[in-house]
């Protein structure tokens, strides 16, 4: 069995924090795109890996890290672009499953098309050495980069809420998750806005893969492993609450990674555990709108 | 003359003017073997790597004419490291194709499902990959061949040589699967015969390597090998997690098998002064003729290096044709009986041979240690040991069920 | 042309029991291999299970690899590990599994709707995954269950012997045709009747004073009920079920099969697994990026032809069709 020191709990929440942190930038891309336009986007993995792969693609390239950290969801977000202007934008008015289903198949398709260009081979995404060394937090050796993740992760979701509560799109993007109808009514052209949104939905997936790239390598398969974790996280905190989606990135994080320590058994099936306990007490998830789910 | 000596030597003659016919009716097309394999899936690279090895082989084997005076065509079809897949493909060759033998497989689970439809027709099955439960009652059926190593034999040929010469005490980080966990049990108790002590282990989902929360664990405890039996990125994910929290620098790293797919995936410096086991690498050609004619041979056709895995496609395929050549026959039963009847061969790196009760091969083995950086594209590691085959590393026949 | 076409495909669309027996009798014989038309009728049959509830009751599931894989563990630890000697039995086990399973589960997760609804159901298959994975001794664990026997079909005093490919497909096809009768009468009932109408707004059949949360329940079980059908006979067929049966990829399956084939159709998802399995069989030997293809004519389909192809086919029959 584990010790159960003070340093070693401190430890496992420290790192369950930093985990949290790449499903957080999953879940609230994911979220926002669900709570403006009740699109589910399964490809979101997908998207996360193609993320990953273009910031190996762009750091072999320029050789700047920083590039490719930019550079990376930018990409992906022009990617989202193109997949909402003829990919989604042609089901809107049908049935609401048929996003979802779009967007498993392309899940599938992008898979295999980074295979055909990159190759089998998963690749290396090394991050600057000036982040590759560790950092004493008093309580263990932390290294560098997963702070930098932390890091970002914050820096990026103050952004995100600096550009919802601060600018007229964001205001307009608020509106139209609460009745897109009235926003559309009052003159708005909210396909506009869609679009948009999609795009840095599908950015923040982007960003999450290159972050993530140098923790565990660059492969073909890494969407699909993250897909269901971050499909908890956004139904726990719930569809379409970005307070949600970081609230339940966070503590999804802090169990995964109690858990894999003190029972790794379980440490598979405990987010689904979790999951079906908040939807039994709260039926929408955390934070979710009441009476989507009943 | 006599009427006896006449008749007898007309009948002759007529059968050798006869005889000719009767092999132009047997020899209708070639000789088919089905090749299961996952070309697509997070192993691609080493299902390519089979893959080359048995065109090889049959394109040598054509060359000289074939056996029986029948060119052998191999058939591969994507099993995508699904059992239920590789089922139904395996299905496909010999219902469809009508293949006479089945060489194939990698992962374990995705060979004993391929195994079942083969012995359900009768064919002849060499499984090309590791795996415990193949050769062993009761999923190993009379024509069960298993090429490849085990389990057992890498982690007693890995552990053996790692408790002598790298440490006494170990740590063991495992994915949690049947492979991960017959690691973790042979080399705990290859490490404690030999009077080392393992002093602790960690499992670990399979496909979510993340080790962050472990490491400062293993670090504390001060173990002077740590062993991760990490499959495939995995182990790419593990090797970069210990440089980064500062494990590789106080212990020493061994894996029980490693490829230079992924020692390229993760770089050199990730995996230098790694250990690993490992049936075949590409620079025993300096010290190998075999081996040499091998390589050459290969890099020849393909422009590539070939990896460890090749070798057992290009060792299965072979076989199956030494098997016809001796059996004079493409009957599987006819076959088994005459490679377990002459069990030793040599294809491509030294003798090797069937083992009669389990159809178990036994080969030599080699521990690597990673270098950084590589010479040229290809020159991941630097040869540690060599193990030689030894029927002693594997469990014995009774161990496996057999009578 | 177009006559041509309806003349063949209203007759199948007004008896579809007739038409998928006949279909399925004669297939062994016009593809490749026999293997090939008994695997299109078990996931026909898996994906039609799947396309009562999403098909004529409107809702989603993303775990029906629940029910197939419990049919299938259900069938071969009774099987295999238990040492049930006979096949009826050893079939009953399966779909008692199913069965159970799927009460239990949709009882649970119908409480919700929408997206909540689908991953709850997510979450149960996942659940019996790993429950299936780590129980080793039980179930094989990771490396499968292996060494389900072929026994004889003790019919009547005969002994059937199923070995054989040809005889396993007659054997399942009479299977897939009582399901395929038994859902034909269900949907016929006005029991069919007020799934459509919970298809088509749920509110207002509740309005309309059904008890709608039962009535999903029952089409719930129903579709568990022939999902494990299926599962229990691809455990006999393979003789193993891999634990991937479970796996969430699995139940991916039956959508991309039935929104190929065409949803709430009864032929659709038999159209929609010999399109897929088909095609995966052939592409497959000789082009590695056949997965590819595979996703672009889903993603074409989720695009311009939602209905899938038999569904689209039935739509664009002249007027004066059933």
């Amino acid at each position: 069995m584990a010790d159960f020191s003070l340093q070693t709990l401190a430890a496992q929440a420290f790192t369950g924090l930093v985990l949290g942190g790449i499903l957080v930038l999953l879940a609230t891309g994911l979220s926002l795109i669900f709570g403006l336009m009740a699109v589910v986007n399964f490809s979101h993995g997908s998207l996360y890996m193609l993320g990953a792969y273009f910031g190996v693609f762009l750091l072999t390239f320029t050789k700047n890290f920083w590039v490719a950290l930019i550079g990376a969801p930018l990409l992906v977000g022009l990617f989202g672009l193109f997949m909402e202007r003829f990919l989604v934008r042609p089901l809107y008015g049908r049935s609401p499953d048929d996003p979802l289903l779009l967007t498993f198949g392309l899940s599938l398709v992008l898979v295999e098309l980074v295979k055909l260009i990159w190759g089998r081979i998963g690749l290396t995404l090394d991050p600057p050495p000036a982040l590759a060394g560790g950092v004493d937090l008093g309580f263990m050796v932390f290294p560098a980069y997963r702070l930098f993740i932390l890091a970002v992760t914050a820096v990026t979701l103050l952004g995100l809420w600096l550009f919802l509560e601060r600018t007229n799109i964001g205001l307009i993007v608020r509106a139209g998750t609460r009745d897109p109808l009235m926003v559309r009514a009052l003159g708005f052209d909210l396909g506009r806005v869609w679009f948009l949104i999609f795009g840095l939905g599908v950015a923040m997936a982007g960003l999450a893969g290159v972050l993530a790239g140098p923790l565990r390598g660059v492969y073909a398969e890494m969407g699909f492993e993250m897909i269901i974790e971050c499909f908890v996280v956004v139904v726990v905190g719930g569809m379409g609450s970005l307070v949600g989606a970081i609230v339940a990135g966070l503590l999804i994080g802090e169990i995964v990674s109690l858990t894999t320590f003190f029972a790794p058994k379980a440490s598979e099936l405990v987010i689904f555990i979790v999951m079906a306990v908040v939807l039994l007490v709260r039926p929408s998830g955390l934070f979710g709108e009441p009476g989507l789910a009943e | 003359m006599d009427r006896r000596y006449f008749l007898g030597t007309a009948t002759a003659t007529a059968a050798t003017f006869a005889f000719p016919a009767i092999l132009r009716a047997q020899s209708s097309g070639p000789i088919k073997i089905g090749f299961p394999l996952p070309l697509t899936g997070p192993f691609g690279a080493i299902a390519t790597d089979q893959q080359r090895g048995a065109i090889l082989a049959m394109e040598q084997v054509n060359a000289r004419g074939g056996v029986l005076g029948r060119q052998i065509e191999v058939l591969f079809r994507d099993d995508q490291l699904k059992p239920a897949v590789g089922a139904q493909r395996t299905k496909e060759l010999i219902e469809n194709e009508k293949v006479d033998f089945i060489v194939g497989g990698l992962a374990a689970h995705v060979q004993m499902a391929i195994n079942e439809q083969a012995k359900a027709a009768g064919k002849l099955f060499i499984s090309i990959s590791q795996s415990d439960e193949i050769s062993a009652k009761p999923d190993s059926g009379p024509l069960t061949f298993h090429e490849a190593l085990n389990p057992t034999i890498t982690g007693r040929a890995v552990g053996g040589w790692g408790v002598k010469n790298l440490g006494k005490a170990w740590w063991i980080v495992y994915a949690d699967y049947a492979w991960g966990k017959q690691n973790d049990a042979v080399f705990t108790s290859v490490v404690e015969k030999a009077g080392g002590k393992v002093l602790g282990h960690t499992p670990y989902p399979l496909g979510k390597p993340e080790f962050s929360t472990h490491i400062p664990k293993i670090l504390a405890a001060k173990p002077e090998v740590v062993l991760a039996a990490a499959p495939g990125t995995d182990s790419v994910a593990f090797a970069k997690q210990a440089i980064s929290f500062g494990l590789k620098k106080q212990t020493k790293l061994m894996m029980p098998l490693h490829f230079v797919y992924f020692a390229k995936e993760g770089g050199a410096d990730l995996f230098a002064d790694v250990y690993a086991g490992t049936s075949f690498y590409w620079e025993l050609e300096n010290t190998i003729p075999q081996a040499k004619k091998y390589v050459e041979a290969f890099q020849k056709r393909f422009k590539e290096t070939p990896d460890s895995y090749s070798g057992y496609g290009y060792s299965g395929i072979m076989e199956v044709v030494r098997g016809v050549e001796l059996a004079k026959s493409t009957n599987s039963d006819a076959v088994a009986t005459a490679l377990l009847n002459n069990p030793i061969y040599d294809h491509y790196k030294g003798k090797e041979w069937w083992r009669k009760c389990d159809r178990k091969a036994f080969q030599d083995l080699w521990i690597v240690k990673g270098v950084s950086p590589a010479r040229g594209e290809w020159g991941y590691y630097d040869i540690a040991a060599k193990v030689p085959a030894d029927e002693a590393l594997d469990r014995t026949c009774a161990e496996k069920g057999y009578a | 042309m177009k006559g041509a076409v309806a003349a063949v495909a209203r007759p199948i669309a007004a008896h579809p029991v007739l038409s998928i027996v006949i279909f399925f009798a004669l297939l062994p014989f016009l593809v490749p291999y026999r293997s090939l038309a008994t695997q299109v009728l078990v996931y026909g049959l898996f994906a039609l299970g799947f396309n009562l509830l999403y098909g004529y009751t409107g809702i989603l599931s993303f775990g029906h690899a629940a029910f197939w894989g419990l049919g299938a563990y259900g069938t071969g630890i009774a099987l295999a590990k238990l040492g049930v000697k006979s096949l009826w039995l050893g079939m009953l086990s399966g779909l008692v599994c199913a069965v159970v399973a799927g009460a239990i589960v949709g009882a649970f997760c119908l409480r919700r709707r929408g997206i909540y609804f689908a991953m709850l159901t997510l979450a149960f298959s996942q659940v019996f995954y790993f429950a299936a994975f780590h129980l080793a001794d039980l179930t094989g664990g990771d490396d499968g269950l292996r060494g389900i026997p072929k026994l004889p079909l003790g019919f009547f005093g005969l002994e059937i012997p199923l070995d054989k490919p040809i005889a396993f497909h007659y054997f399942a096809l009479a299977w897939a045709t009582l399901a395929v009768a038994g859902l034909r009468r269900l949907l016929d009932s006005p029991f069919g009747a007020v799934l459509r109408a919970i298809r088509e707004n749920s509110d207002r059949a509740t309005a309309c004073g059904y008890d709608v949360a039962r009535l999903k329940l029952v089409s719930f079980i129903f579709s568990a009920l022939i999902a494990g059908l299926a599962g229990s006979l691809d455990a006999l067929r393979l003789t193993i079920v891999p634990v991937e049966a479970l796996y969430w990829a699995t139940s991916g399956q039956a959508v991309i099969m039935t929104l190929l084939g065409g949803g709430g159709t009864f032929f659709g998802p038999f159209v929609g697994a010999a399109t897929f399995l088909v095609l995966e069989d052939r592409l497959g030997a000789f082009l590695e990026s056949w997965p590819i293809i595979v996703g672009l004519i889903f993603m074409a389909f989720v695009l311009f032809l939602p209905k899938g192809i038999w569904g689209t086919l039935l739509d664009h029959l002249p007027r004066g069709s059933a």
